[in-house]
């Protein structure tokens, strides 16, 4: 059995200007272990479903219209409240993008790290603090016990995530969700940042879904990728796969408009157009408006995501008629 | 590309610190940049490159004299922007223009884009009234952004399209040099390819000098003709944007170099990492010596003694690290 199991999740956002439909119809499953990648643009749904799965999602103005989200055995959508607590922070843990707004300022960061010890597991303090002081450790701080008692703006910025990240792992979740959590480092950090996840995810065994819109950071962290776009999946693979023989046109797109892979001086390759407005229904492919192989067909039908190999799944009909 | 069109010579930036309200104490000094010396020539991009917190911020800042300079001298076509009163700055500014990294930080909320566009036009007095419409109306298509969005404000608009108009208002009155500070930093990768096509199509077009600064070294090698290597307020390593990227030589830009995660995971499994342990140093307490010696690999009992100077290292290629040879 997994451990997570989204089925057809749908979240939208009602607002005076209309339903933005966020995610529309995602489902994947994640087995103990494994780290998978969600990658997209901004906009394209893969925060909101993670945000979905933790019931993170301020309602109003989101509603979550339907779908499931089994945890080991629970239904993270339809559980009662408390149950949800009881997991999320425990079982299930989260690390944001912006460690400064995501620690509090007027907490102690020992305070704060130890906090997920004493709620969910009655902890004495001292007993945590120890816990804690070890964890700060784990994650690479140098004089720790100094820096327990520190406030987060004494810290910098890539010292900040790792704090975020022992808070995140000091209760020994089974999955840890990371909302791009290194966009906002220096590469160099980025690299100690991404060392830490993989080392820890080692040592605790943790299934992760990592989050990000780099693809070279996916390349070396993940064991399967999928790929967002307007709130749909849009092509899932293993890692190798999805880099080497890639199916959908927006994937092929998304790797083409990496620099790094372009001859220096060239035109670098762009998308054309915009992603589309959310709020307004595509028939079709939502991508066909921008997508150069599209034909009058993939604005008909809403394309489903299908497996054309073991493990692989792609929602473009060109590909899976092997036209492109 | 023939004489420098911008020299800096052993420019100094620094911040004094106070403690106190109301008896102020001197509590050291912010050595943001500290001894920069470069020329670019005109028509070339320049990458700078380095960690938040590197001075690179404040050395583009210092160009155009948004910072008053510590130490040194910034030559713009041979004049001395150091010592020129405001009125001259004002002129100079005319040839150096600037691009920030936050488009949503960056434009007047309140100004429309046909306003922010007019208004370096007629601060300058460029051209009589009457034809600022007309040459509002060719910025907007070199940026290629349509004329009826005019009369729209920025919050009409997407990052990529504020980017846009941020690099319109810098070429409104046709500078010769424009600085861009992380410029593409805030835009998603397929946006991002945009902007740098822009901007590469710019500088040929308009024989446009690019001081273009990014921590993203993909980004930085696909643009430049050459790149600077900034660690805490200097130069550490200078050359050809392909030569410094493939074959770093300093031990701070090969760990740079080695931190770019790699789009192919192939190549991610089995290539060797270097990891950088920790933080860079705090500018305020630099370390003595080279400022890279404490989390350097190859760091020796020279290198806590004096700051190495950069120094010839192959053909247009300069490093500041004493062990070159030997590492």
């Amino acid at each position: 059995m997994p451990l997570l199991e989204v089925t057809d999740l749908r979240t939208s956002f009602h607002t005076r200007t209309g339903v933005t439909r966020a995610v529309d119809g995602v489902s994947f499953s994640l087995e103990r272990g494994e780290t998978l990648g969600i990658v997209g643009e901004s906009g394209s749904g893969k925060s909101v479903t993670c945000y979905s799965i933790l019931g993170l999602i301020p309602q109003p103005p989101g509603r979550i219209e339907g779908g499931s989200a089994v945890f080991a055995g629970t239904d993270l959508l339809r559980c009662r409240p408390e149950e949800a607590r009881a997991l999320r922070g425990k079982r299930i843990a989260m690390i944001f993008q912006d460690p400064m707004t995501s620690l509090n300022p007027y907490l102690r960061i020992g305070d704060q790290l130890i906090e997920p010890l004493l709620i969910h597991e009655r902890l004495p303090r001292e007993e945590a603090r120890r816990r804690g002081l070890a964890m700060l450790e784990a994650v690479g701080i140098n004089d720790a016990a100094r820096r327990l008692d520190l406030y987060p703006h004494e810290f910098s910025g890539g010292m900040r995530q790792r704090v975020m990240i022992a808070m995140a792992l000091i209760t020994k979740p089974e999955l840890l969700i990371a909302d791009e959590p290194t966009t906002a480092l220096d590469v160099t950090v980025q690299a100690q940042i991404l060392e830490l996840i993989r080392r820890m995810q080692r040592e605790l065994g943790m299934a992760v879904i990592f989050i990000t819109h780099d693809l070279g950071v996916v390349s070396g962290l993940c064991d399967r990728v999928q790929v967002m776009y307007a709130g749909r999946i849009v092509e899932t693979a293993d890692t190798r796969t999805l880099f080497h023989a890639p199916k959908h046109p927006y994937t092929r797109a998304l790797q083409r408009s990496i620099p790094a892979l372009q001859a220096k001086g060239s035109t670098l390759y762009t998308i054309p157009g915009l992603p589309p407005d959310l709020s307004r229904p595509v028939a079709g492919c939502a991508f066909a408006a921008r997508c150069e192989h599209a034909v009058a067909a993939c604005r008909g039908e809403r394309p489903e995501l299908r497996e054309t190999a073991p493990g692989h799944r792609h929602a473009c009909p060109r590909a899976h008629a092997g036209e492109l | 590309m023939s004489a420098p069109i911008l020299e800096l010579r052993d420019v100094k930036t620094h911040f004094p610190l106070h403690r106190g309200l109301i008896f102020r104490r001197d509590a050291g000094t912010v050595k943001a940049v500290d001894g920069v010396t470069l020329s670019v020539k005109k028509g070339e991009v320049l990458g700078l490159v380095g960690e938040s917190g590197c001075g690179k911020s404040t050395l583009a800042r210092t160009i155009l004299q948004l910072l008053p300079t510590t130490a040194g001298t910034v030559l713009l076509g041979g004049r001395n922007l150091t010592t020129a009163d405001a009125a001259e700055v004002r002129a100079a500014r005319r040839d150096l223009q600037m691009i920030f990294q936050d488009p949503y930080a960056s434009l007047n909320p309140r100004m429309t884009v046909f306003d922010t566009l007019a208004e370096p036009l007629r601060v300058h007095g460029v051209c009589p009234a009457e034809e600022i419409p007309a040459r509002v109306h060719r910025l907007m298509e070199r940026v290629g952004l349509a004329p009826r969005f005019l009369r729209k404000y920025p919050h009409e608009f997407s990052g990529g399209q504020r980017q846009r108009i941020a690099i319109a208002r810098a070429l409104a009155l046709e500078p010769r040099i424009v600085v861009a500070d992380e410029p593409v930093s805030a835009l998603d990768v397929s946006i991002q390819a945009q902007i740098l096509n822009l901007l590469a199509g710019l500088c040929r077009e308009m024989d446009l000098t690019l001081i273009f600064i990014a921590h993203d070294l993909s980004v930085v090698k696909h643009i430049s003709d050459r790149v600077a290597v900034m660690y805490l307020g200097r130069i550490v390593e200078l050359g050809t944007a392909a030569d410094v990227i493939e074959r770093p030589q300093h031990p701070y830009t090969k760990a740079l170099v080695s931190a770019i995660p790699v789009p192919d995971p192939d190549v991610e499994r089995t290539r060797q990492r270097l990891v950088l342990p920790g933080d860079p140093p705090s500018p305020i307490n630099p370390p003595s010596g080279c400022a890279f010696h404490p989390r350097c690999a190859h760091a020796v009992a020279r290198c806590r003694e004096a700051v190495p100077p950069l120094v010839p290292a192959g053909p247009a290629r300069e490093a500041a690290c004493v062990r070159l040879g030997e590492i």
